[in-house]
């Protein structure tokens, strides 16, 4: 009942519209450089993995990737650590500032990065975690941290009151209530939160670029500098940007049954 | 349900706010410092005092210029975007599947784009959309039209909003996919023994049932599409001439490009402050919204 009329049709063609600009980037990484420049063909004629091979035996190439899933891990485990307790405050308790507190962190959710970069690159120069994943994953926390806070508050609050109460009357104490009850309670609204912040890392390109040089340069930054520099590589462009797609879609396919929930931040 | 008031509860915040201040307020010194001088490079500062915001509000020089028309260019962009993406994602919301595997299979696709490194959507847009070796370019070529994002600024713009509308209609239809899912169905039943028709459904049910999500979406939408940086930028670089510039990718100009840091401190200084107040707007909303929810859960 709650479809309207044509909808297979208006799905389908929006389902193509989102689908043709990604199949048209996996075509291309197929496809010779000379196939992709000379003629207009809508699958590989001359299909090749030579764009896939190169980047797989190219250091440069591959350790981009690397680089990248480094800081998102890291900032993806600081972010829902420190983010835990402190949901669980919000949703519990009042204390003093905490609307403030509550707003603080979510105007800075809502933080241009572009007015941070430069910031951070002298902050973190100036304490030596320039070039390093830790300065890229503690910037993200800029964000990504509000926003697990967020998150998590909504998935805490739908935990009814009663039974932290009954938990610390049979003498468990706030550690171990939280670790052995609480935790497993809510743990897809952790999923949920990890997701959101492994894509808000993955997908930000600006600060990951301003704050790495060499040796802990983001796989976005390789295929920027790679585009201005080498001419014009289609190719291999496309084959990077086709294995930049793969993680997310794993992650997506995990959380699946989350996802709507989670995008409306627990509170529908 | 009340809160118990308990002191206490700061010591579990407090990794929270210590992490998020070493980000946030650290750098915003900084550029608080920055905005009331000026540098002629070599690490020496002069004061400036409040010059720089006099100048940012003035359109008559080079920075109030470029800050106010990147900001006009920016509030049209966003204005453009809601128009065309919400109404398309809760048409696209409505037309999700009922059960089964295929909801799971839109549900991933519908997803897809969102979880694509912002300089890869940039980029395959910029493929799609060349005359010659892009999809896209090539069919509108072919069709008579003289399609080329690079060298004229209507296509230019057209580009830049159908990625926007393929980046993240997906976000608006998913929340208020995850609204529709929560109306019981005893309201349809209800709305079917009446004989209510299809539209007075959606106006009196789906919509008022959608309210809350679609604040989400629209208040996530104006702030992200009004701090747009990487996607244009990758795609057209802010041109042709200055036409796509927004004011991130000016502001990236002038602090990493120029290094003038006074400008740009300034510049960001008027930035955040609009995004502060938008902000508080969202956040007023949305606890006044929340105080309603008990009703409304109640009635469901």
């Amino acid at each position: 009942m709650h479809s309207i009329p044509g909808r297979r049709l208006i799905m389908g063609l929006f389902l193509i519209f989102l689908l043709l600009p990604i199949y048209w980037l996996v075509n291309m990484s197929f496809k010779t450089n000379a196939e992709i420049i000379s003629t207009m063909t809508l699958w590989p004629h001359t299909p090749t993995l030579q764009h896939y091979k190169r980047i797989f035996t190219d250091e440069s190439w591959y350790s981009g990737y690397i680089n990248s899933l480094e800081y998102v891990v890291i900032n993806t485990v600081i972010s829902i650590a420190v983010a835990l307790p402190a949901a669980y405050a919000f949703s519990r308790y009042r204390f003093l500032g905490d609307k403030h507190l509550f707003f603080w962190l979510l105007s800075n959710r809502m933080a241009p990065a572009a007015v941070y970069a430069l910031p951070f690159f002298n902050l973190y120069s100036a304490i030596g975690l320039f070039d390093t994943p830790w300065a890229v994953a503690l910037a993200h926390c800029i964000f990504n941290v509000p926003l697990a806070v967020w998150i998590l508050e909504g998935f805490v609050s739908g935990v009814p009151r009663e039974i932290d109460e009954t938990a610390f009357l049979d003498g468990y104490s706030f550690p171990r209530f939280f670790i052995k009850i609480l935790v497993p309670l809510i743990a897809s609204g952790i999923g949920v939160a990890a997701f959101f912040c492994f894509m808000f890392s993955w997908v930000e390109l600006l600060l990951a670029r301003t704050l790495t040089s060499v040796a802990a340069k983001p796989i976005s930054a390789v295929m920027t500098r790679t585009v201005s520099a080498a001419g014009m590589d289609w190719g291999l462009l496309a084959a990077a940007g086709v294995l930049t797609i793969i993680p997310g879609a794993l992650v997506i396919w995990f959380v699946r049954n989350y996802i709507a929930r989670g995008f409306a931040l627990g509170r529908v | 349900m009340d809160k118990t008031i308990n002191q206490k509860a700061w010591f579990l915040v407090l990794p929270v706010f210590l992490v998020v201040a070493f980000s946030a307020v650290l750098p915003l010194m900084t550029v608080v410092n920055y905005s009331m001088q000026d540098t002629f490079g070599n690490n020496q500062f002069f004061w400036n005092g409040v010059g720089w915001f006099k100048e940012l509000l003035d359109p008559s020089t080079d920075l109030g210029g470029r800050f106010l028309a990147s900001l006009g260019r920016n509030l049209f962009f966003s204005a453009v975007i809601l128009a065309i993406e919400v109404p398309l994602g809760i048409v696209v919301a409505l037309s999700m599947p009922r059960e089964g595997w295929s909801v799971a299979a839109c549900l991933v696709i519908l997803a897809l784009p969102l979880l694509i490194p912002w300089n890869v959507v940039g980029t395959i847009w910029q493929i799609f959309g060349r005359p010659d070796i892009g999809l896209l370019g090539y069919v509108l070529n072919h069709l008579g039209f003289n399609y080329n994002y690079v060298a004229n600024d209507i296509d230019a713009w057209v580009t830049v909003i159908v990625m926007d509308v393929w980046h993240w209609t997906s976000l608006v239809a998913l929340l208020c996919y995850a609204g529709l899912k929560s109306i019981p169905d005893a309201y349809y039943q209800a709305a079917q023994i009446d004989g209510a028709s299809r539209w007075a459904v959606f106006k009196a049910i789906q919509l008022p049932k959608m309210n809350r999500v679609l604040l989400i979406a629209v208040l996530l939408r104006f702030m992200d599409s009004f701090m747009i940086y990487t996607e244009p930028f990758v795609v057209t670089g802010g041109g042709p001439g200055n036409s796509t510039t927004f004011v991130s990718i000016e502001l990236v100009k002038i602090a990493l490009g120029q290094f003038d840091l006074g400008k740009a401190a300034a510049l960001s200084l008027a930035y955040n402050l609009i995004i502060l107040i938008v902000c508080w707007v969202f956040y007023t909303v949305m606890t006044n919204a929340g105080s309603e929810r008990p009703v409304k859960e109640g009635a469901a």
